[in-house]
């Protein structure tokens, strides 16, 4: 019967009563908690430092036009490398540990949040610069007040697409230079031939990144960032 | 010497169209060099005076919206200059204040907060948001300064553009506009209710741009209207009946007819 080879598992793969009893073993022995800790941890930092860098920076392209008009190129032209093609080089200029991992994460969310900052900072209605002229709003103001609200609701976005991003690429970026994190977790499964570990792991990742999507979902919903689905 | 509060001197207008593809801004140094541009406006002369109320009329798309961007300082003419008090007007200023057509309270802010953002030099936080509530109840909005605009409807939000305009002190109150796009009931109330600002604030003086006549005629004590673009000044009438006006009035009543004439309607009422 089918149902029993799932229950059972068959020669190459697990069955869902192997998988129950490994995801209880590694839940109570600590090993997918530490794991688990270290590629959230990887993630925040990578992610982080992207955000930290690439939304201020795309907020900034958006208003000057011409300015962006020189750095588009290189954006286009370095965004559609995929984060892991990084890997020697992050290896090579990071050795091994954090912060490769730190990096490739960085590269992986830094262009989707520069491009949609960009776009979020430069769609902004001009009448709105133009009440900001009305009021003498200071330099200051007119980030603070104008175009980072604004904006908001597009990089919100951004985030919630760019942590996803951040998330898969973690578990890659950890079956090459490190020794912790659910990516290792799966690598060391396949080593040890213990396809459940893999499983549990891939479950773990799955669940974490619902977890995450729906935090980023409720930054949606918060007062700032409401008027946008109200307002056209 | 001239005395008047607005010299508009000559003004023409243009927009040019650069890199072939959208018409961009007023033309000045770039018309040369892609050759293409559209007047707008062609030579207007026009003299304002402080306190005074003054209507534009107009077909749609005449220019009249132009007009007033470019007395507020928004944008340049291609040819001519705007004074204010003497003095070329070179860009925007805190106390020049325009309510915008499309409507532009900041959607982000609340009610409060937008009006408070004309308030900014008020350094104490308490009394700037007792000073918003007290623009807002001008307006005869009270209880919604902590709603966002997205939340009222559309003649509070044109309130609210209002009081934030008059929290911020204007000298000049340019008003494009204001209440198109309102229902019939809400415009006469709002009607009133600038009348009733005009009266509070005398020495304000306030460039209206609409499209109903009636209202031009009962609130402004100047009517100017613009011809077809190219526009130019066609008619410029002095109305000095008293307030409170009944448009439907005999006094009013042969000025309204003149009036529909210029703009090309024959056979209205
Ligand atoms: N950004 C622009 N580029 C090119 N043409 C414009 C632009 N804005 C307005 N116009 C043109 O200028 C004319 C006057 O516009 P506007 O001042 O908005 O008219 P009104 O307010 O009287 O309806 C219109 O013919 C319009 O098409
Ligand atoms: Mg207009």
């Amino acid at each position: 019967m089918w149902w029993l080879s799932i229950w059972n598992g068959t020669e190459q793969v697990p069955g869902l009563r192997q998988i129950a009893s490994t995801l209880y073993e590694l839940s109570t022995n600590g090993v997918l908690l530490r794991h688990t800790v270290a590629s959230l941890f990887r993630v925040t930092a990578g992610f982080y430092l992207a955000v930290a860098l690439a939304v201020p920076l795309g907020l900034f392209l958006g208003r000057h036009a011409r300015i962006n008009r020189l750095v588009n190129p290189f954006v286009q032209f370095l965004r559609p490398i995929s984060p892991l093609a990084w890997v020697p080089f992050a290896m090579l200029w990071f050795g091994i540990g954090d912060r490769p991992a730190f990096f490739i994460i960085f590269i992986a969310a830094f262009f989707p949040l520069l491009i949609s900052s960009t776009t979020a900072s430069a769609s902004i209605h001009p009448i709105y610069f133009q009440v900001a002229a009305n009021l003498h709003l200071t330099k200051w103001e007119r980030i603070h007040r104008l175009v980072l609200p604004a904006g908001m609701p597009g990089i919100i976005l951004a985030l919630r697409v760019s942590l996803g991003i951040s998330w898969m690429v973690v578990v890659a970026a950890e079956m090459i230079a490190v020794k912790s994190g659910l990516g290792y977790l799966i690598i060391d499964g396949r080593n040890a031939l213990r396809l459940d570990f893999v499983i549990v792991a891939m479950l773990t990742i799955g669940i974490i990144g619902l977890l995450l999507d729906l935090c980023m979902t409720r930054l949606e919903k918060m007062e700032a960032v409401r008027w946008r689905l109200e307002h056209k | 010497m001239n005395t008047s509060k607005i010299k508009v001197d000559q003004v023409t207008v243009e927009y040019t169209k650069s890199n072939g593809s959208k018409w961009l801004s007023f033309g000045n140094h770039r018309k040369r060099k892609d050759g293409e541009c559209r007047v707008v406006l062609h030579d207007i002369n026009l003299r304002i005076e402080a306190g005074e109320f003054v209507s534009i009329l107009g077909h749609s798309g005449c220019g009249k919206s132009t007009l007033l961007k470019i007395i507020a300082g928004f944008f340049k003419p291609a040819a001519g200059e705007v004074r204010i008090d003497g003095r070329k007007v070179d860009g925007p200023r805190p106390d020049h204040v325009f309510v915008f057509q499309e409507g532009a309270l900041f959607p982000w802010l609340t009610i409060g907060e937008n009006v408070a953002m004309a308030l900014r030099s008020v350094a104490d936080s308490k009394e700037r948001l007792q000073q918003s509530r007290e623009y807002l109840a001008l307006v005869a909005l009270e209880g919604v300064e902590n709603d966002y605009p997205h939340m009222l409807s559309g003649g509070m939000r044109q309130r609210a553009e209002i009081a934030r305009a008059m929290a911020a002190r204007p000298d000049i109150l340019f008003m494009d506009e204001p209440f198109s796009g309102l229902d019939h009931l809400t415009r006469l109330h709002l009607r009133e209710e600038m009348l009733y600002l005009h009266i509070m604030l005398p020495r304000t003086t306030i460039l209206f741009v609409t499209h109903d006549i009636d209202e031009a005629l009962q609130l402004s004590n100047r009517l100017i209207i613009l011809s077809e673009p190219p526009a130019r000044v066609k008619c410029c009438r002095t109305i000095d009946v008293p307030h409170p006006r009944n448009p439907a009035s005999d006094d009013l009543g042969e000025l309204r007819a003149q009036i529909y004439h210029h703009l090309g309607v024959h056979t209205a009422l």
